[in-house]
């Protein structure tokens, strides 16, 4: 959320403000449509690869505090790929690597103060769940070729059904990047509202004189249960995306 | 005075959120704004850079550090594996050796009982028959000097009745005197 212009003049509350775009490094940003949000997505992609980096510098046998928590997200991610997908698993598993952390990276960094969420916004969140959607197709054609339409018509299913339940499987499997994109969107905007909202609480009660500086505790320790549930939430989508996309691909790859 | 702000907490979310919401629409859903359209763009090329790092340098990175400990492992438990067959061999032969040991100590010992038993065996077989060689001879120079003891006794006889006849009548007959001794001797 950003602490810029959160709260309006008067009685309300600009809960939305925090998601607009603004351009980063003045002309030059303004001229490569770079806004905060790109700014964001590098941060998160630098933090994972400095973490990776500095953690695995040792490469000690016995790994110290945070080369065990490298090595924790690589086991972590890398059974996730492999028992969800299968034995082609460990192919997909950088890439459900960087959707798992660039979403989470991106989650966590918007709970900082001043940051921005890029995952609150549909344009990115879709962006993401066309390529998963886009790529399962592809490794669909590759590991099956055109045989993988045959999932359209479950299998052991009447013929009389056939018009009946194909429409239905295409309209399904056509939602996918439809309801996983908006799942993460959805989730992320309520949180930084809500957060918007009860901090904004804070400052109006603060402006009630001595009365309502006692009050304004109430918002403020709403918002550390808030800050909580976040980082609950943010780990928890980014799961979701993550095990989903490995769904997507067990589907794709298997005979 | 205690109700005022209380209300106001709960009213100002319906009053708030929905103003500004309606007035201006979300502005991630406002997608005449470049920004919007190229932060897309941009995180395309992000996310595919972040992907190459990751799938070509940074995860390989961890695979082989695990791999490295996975084998490390394999080899020192491969090692003390060996070690401990090594181990149990040596005691093994350890046990076989001190059982042979035994065997062959307790081998010599009957040996050299059963050759002393014997020795002592022989040694009283031969004082035995030494004894019974000795015991013999004795016999026979027992019964030799009896035999000749008993052959000159019929002379000493004759010798004697010889002189107490020729004294008695003054004359003798040998020959008579002697078959008179041997007829009484017999």
């Amino acid at each position: 959320m950003t602490g810029e212009a959160s709260v309006a003049a008067g009685s309300t509350i600009d809960a939305l403000g925090q998601f607009e775009l603004h351009p980063v490094l003045g002309h030059l940003g303004e001229a490569l449509r770079f806004s905060q949000s790109p700014l964001f997505m590098l941060i998160a992609a630098a933090v994972v690869l400095v973490f990776l980096y500095v953690g695995m510098r040792p490469a000690a046998v016995v790994p110290g505090r945070l080369q065990a928590a490298a090595e924790i997200s690589y086991d972590f991610v890398h059974d996730l790929a492999v028992s969800t997908i299968g034995e082609n698993g460990a192919t997909f598993f950088p890439f459900v690597f960087a959707i798992f952390f660039f979403i989470l990276a991106g989650n966590y960094l918007g709970l900082l103060p001043f940051s921005f969420t890029y995952t609150s916004h549909i344009a990115v969140t879709f962006g993401l769940a066309i390529m998963v959607f886009v790529i399962s197709i592809l490794a669909s054609i590759r590991f099956q070729g055109v045989g993988f339409l045959k999932h359209f018509l479950p299998a052991g299913t009447p013929v009389w059904l056939a018009p009946l339940l194909v429409p239905i499987e295409i309209i399904s499997f056509l939602s996918r990047p439809v309801s996983l994109s908006i799942r993460l969107f959805a989730n992320m905007v309520a949180g930084h509202v809500l957060l918007e909202v009860f901090a904004g609480f804070t400052i109006m009660l603060a402006g009630l004189g001595a009365f309502g500086h006692v009050l304004a505790i109430a918002p403020i320790a709403i918002n550390v249960a808030l800050t909580a549930l976040e980082l609950l939430v943010g780990v928890l989508q980014a799961y979701v995306f993550a095990i989903l996309t490995c769904i997507y691909l067990r589907e794709a790859v298997a005979h | 005075m205690y109700r005022t702000p209380r209300l106001f907490l709960f009213a100002a979310p319906l009053a708030a959120v929905p103003g500004r919401a309606v007035a201006a629409g979300m502005p991630q859903l406002n997608f005449h704004d470049p920004l919007l359209i190229g932060q897309v763009v941009w995180g395309a090329v992000i996310f595919g850079g972040f992907y190459l790092a990751l799938s070509r340098f940074a995860l390989p990175r961890v695979e082989r550090v695990l791999t490295n400990r996975r084998t490390r492992i394999q080899n020192d438990l491969d090692v003390a594996r060996k070690a401990k067959a090594e181990a149990d061999r040596a005691s093994a032969e350890l046990l076989s050796a001190r059982h042979e040991a035994a065997e062959q100590a307790r081998a010599h010992v009957e040996r050299i009982q059963s050759e002393a038993r014997a020795n002592a065996e022989a040694h009283a077989a031969e004082t035995a028959k030494r004894l019974e060689a000795e015991i013999a001879s004795a016999e026979t120079r027992i019964t030799q000097s009896r035999e000749q003891a008993l052959s000159s006794l019929s002379e000493i006889a004759t010798s004697t009745t010889q002189d107490l006849v020729s004294r008695l009548i003054g004359t003798q007959d040998e020959q008579t005197v002697a078959s008179a001794v041997k007829r009484v001797s017999a």
